[in-house]
């Protein structure tokens, strides 16, 4: 077998041609979203005016990242079956979402899911804690996509690590800062049907020298590699531990801020509705997509090869592009998983603003008094703040092993902020400091478990002392969601709180029949 | 048990001078809790129906997982099994939907026009 040779890593015209024709495309939208990005509700929520179906596309898009397209693709490239199984995991959180939060987060909140929790209790309280979930889970995103990004981008393209971050992070801020959520939608419209549309050419061109017949692919695999790729391998093998990261992924996509907030873009529950069935729809196209993708990239450019150029398996998509439809699309891929880094991060910055200027600036240090113009002009000014963080921690970062963080934002959104909205919505006698603790129970559980976990204590820290993860389980979600959510109900028991007990009728009421959404 | 007139009144009086109150009345609606006790029902069923296929699945992974290695068109059970949970997830959504469309929406909207014309009334 001749020696593999790829353009993959060397500054390649025509991806760096596509990556500005969509930037250039997007900043594009942006301006002509400008104009309509000056109320708060047409900063936060797109003034919504988005529909379910469009809706849809940008909420696959925002799960969609580049971990996710090169990541899975990647990791049945070099595992096989089990990259299934991960993959199902991200995905059956959706449908857990529509039926518990989707409808009521719509019908009862303006702009984010603190909103929903403090309808009827006391604000300030259960602001501070819902912000303090909201930004950790969005921080901790944030800095594994600000990572992933520098090192994908200098991998696909050869740019230094530190230009790639800036460079995502400039494009970013203008998305956010001058077409609010208008723009920040249509971005990641435009890259999922950008990124849906190549993944679907890409399984096309590989079933075609397979007959069309994936059943062949499976089998030219095995032949290769082992009958052993075509069924699950190690992955799952400690039944908890599937257990509390599978938890996490079901329970913590109905507690991400970026996720939830998009359900106020639409004009009402119906379409939420529809959105998230939409979205489900996609996603699970998309994975099945990345699963022949991966296998394609196993049976026709060798798991070698693709190790050889990444440990992770990151690059098998990318160089399966090459092998299947040459240099123009390898640089039409490249340049959408770039894209589509972009999109991602701005969906996460655009929360974190949201969440200070609306939840943190308005409603607690202004205590509600602030005007709508003083609110967006904080939210824009957060979101240059925020831009900046993620850069500067995306450089502070590189070279470290972040991969964690996804895993943590997720346990955080399962545990605090997931317990938090569900006892609001369905439990009458939910108190301000049942809120209050089930938050930060959930939070500190989430991170000091797993900062004493194998995931961070063994493979980040390097056992300090030489002592053993003292925190057994790699995600700690199967303990600390429903300790949260005994703390939620032990607070609310301690300190009952008779008024927010009597507007629960009326919170039913417009949970329900939608009187008085916004 | 106060009917829908009834409460439409009262929501016509008050709601001037409390906004929120006049919805407490609801909790007495027969309409308003069979809609709030099948919402309820079909969501926490379909809840967890995804719950026992997920963790079903991964109970199978971690106990019985030679289950999978079985030969099935061609390819081991493993896969079909796989896509068949990826359809079972857009799948429930779908039929979320198909109930919610079909007889939610007509549900919620029978009780809010008998609140409506008073409301309307108000502000004529």
């Amino acid at each position: 077998m001749p020696e593999f040779t790829s353009t993959i890593g060397q500054p390649n015209a025509l991806s760096i041609g596509f990556f500005f024709l969509f930037v250039a495309f997007t900043l594009g939208v942006t301006w002509w979203a400008a104009r309509r990005s000056r109320s708060a509700a047409e900063f936060y929520a797109a003034g919504r005016s988005v529909t379910g179906f469009q809706n849809g596309l940008a909420l696959a898009g925002d799960y969609m990242s580049a971990a996710s397209f090169l990541g899975i693709a990647g990791l049945v490239a070099l595992t096989g079956y089990d990259g299934l199984i991960y993959s199902i995991g991200f995905l059956v959180g959706w449908p857990v979402m529509m039926f518990l939060v989707a409808e009521p987060l719509r019908n009862l909140g303006k702009y984010t899911f603190a909103d929903v929790v403090a309808y009827r209790l006391r604000q300030r309280p259960v602001r501070v804690a819902a912000s303090c979930g909201s930004l950790m889970t969005v921080a901790f995103y944030l800095i594994a996509q600000m990572v992933g990004s520098g090192s994908l981008v200098h991998l696909m393209f050869g740019l230094p690590y530190e230009t790639a971050v800036l460079v995502v992070g400039v494009v970013m801020i203008a998305y956010v800062l001058f077409g609010g959520m208008l723009a920040t939608t249509w971005v990641q419209i435009i890259k999922a049907v950008l990124l849906l549309g190549g993944a679907s050419v890409m399984v096309f061109l590989v079933l075609q020298r397979f007959g069309f017949s994936p059943a062949e692919l499976f089998r030219a695999s095995a032949e290769r590699y082992g009958d052993k790729v075509l069924s699950p391998g190690g992955l799952v093998s400690n039944p908890w531990d599937a257990l509390s990261l599978g938890m996490a992924l079901m329970f913590g996509t109905a507690g991400l801020p970026h996720i939830l907030m998009r359900f106020y873009t639409v004009p009402d529950a119906k379409a939420a509705r529809s959105s998230v069935f939409y979205a489900t729809g996609f996603i699970s196209y998309f994975y099945v997509l990345t699963f022949i993708i991966g296998f394609g990239a196993m049976a026709l450019v060798g798991q070698d090869v693709i190790a050889r150029f990444d440990r992770g398996g990151n690059m098998a998509a990318p160089l399966l592009a090459e092998v299947t439809g040459g240099t123009m699309f390898l640089g039409f891929i490249a340049a959408v998983a770039f894209a589509t880094i972009l999109a991602v991060v701005a969906g996460l910055t655009l929360a974190g603003a949201t969440t200070y200027a609306h939840d943190l600036y308005a409603n607690v240090f202004r205590r509600g008094r602030s005007t709508e113009e003083d609110e967006v002009r904080m939210a824009k000014r957060a979101t240059v703040a925020l831009g900046v963080l993620a850069v500067g921690l995306g450089i502070a970062f590189k070279g470290q092993n972040v991969a964690f963080m996804v895993g943590l934002a997720f346990a955080i959104a399962a545990s605090a902020n997931f317990p938090a909205l569900l006892m609001s919505i369905l439990w009458k006698r939910f108190s301000t400091f049942g809120a209050v603790c089930a938050i930060a129970t959930g939070a500190t559980l989430a991170v000091g478990c797993i900062v004493l976990s194998p995931t961070v204590w063994v493979e980040v820290l390097h056992s300090p002392w030489g002592m053993a993860a003292p925190f057994a389980l790699k995600n700690p979600a199967l303990f600390s969601m429903p300790a949260a959510f005994a703390a939620g109900w032990l607070g609310s028991v301690l300190r009952p709180e008779p008024d927010a007990e009597a507007r629960f009728a009326a919170q039913k009421v417009r949970n329900y029949l939608g009187v008085g959404a916004e | 048990m106060a009917t829908i007139t009834e409460t439409a009144e009262h929501l016509d009086m008050t709601m001037d001078v409390l906004p929120e109150a006049p919805h407490s009345f609801m909790d007495d609606d027969e309409r308003f809790t069979e809609l709030v006790r099948s919402h309820r029902g079909v969501s926490l069923a379909l809840t967890a129906a995804m719950l026992a296929v997920y963790f079903g699945f991964i109970m199978v992974l971690a106990f019985r997982r030679d289950l999978l290695h079985a030969a099935a068109g061609g390819m081991p059970l493993g896969i079909p099994v796989g896509f068949g949970i990826i359809m079972a997830a857009t799948t429930l959504t779908g039929v979320y939907v198909w109930w919610a469309n079909r007889r939610y929406d007509g549900a919620v909207r029978r009780i809010v026009a008998t609140l409506k014309p008073q409301g309307r009334g108000r502000h004529a």
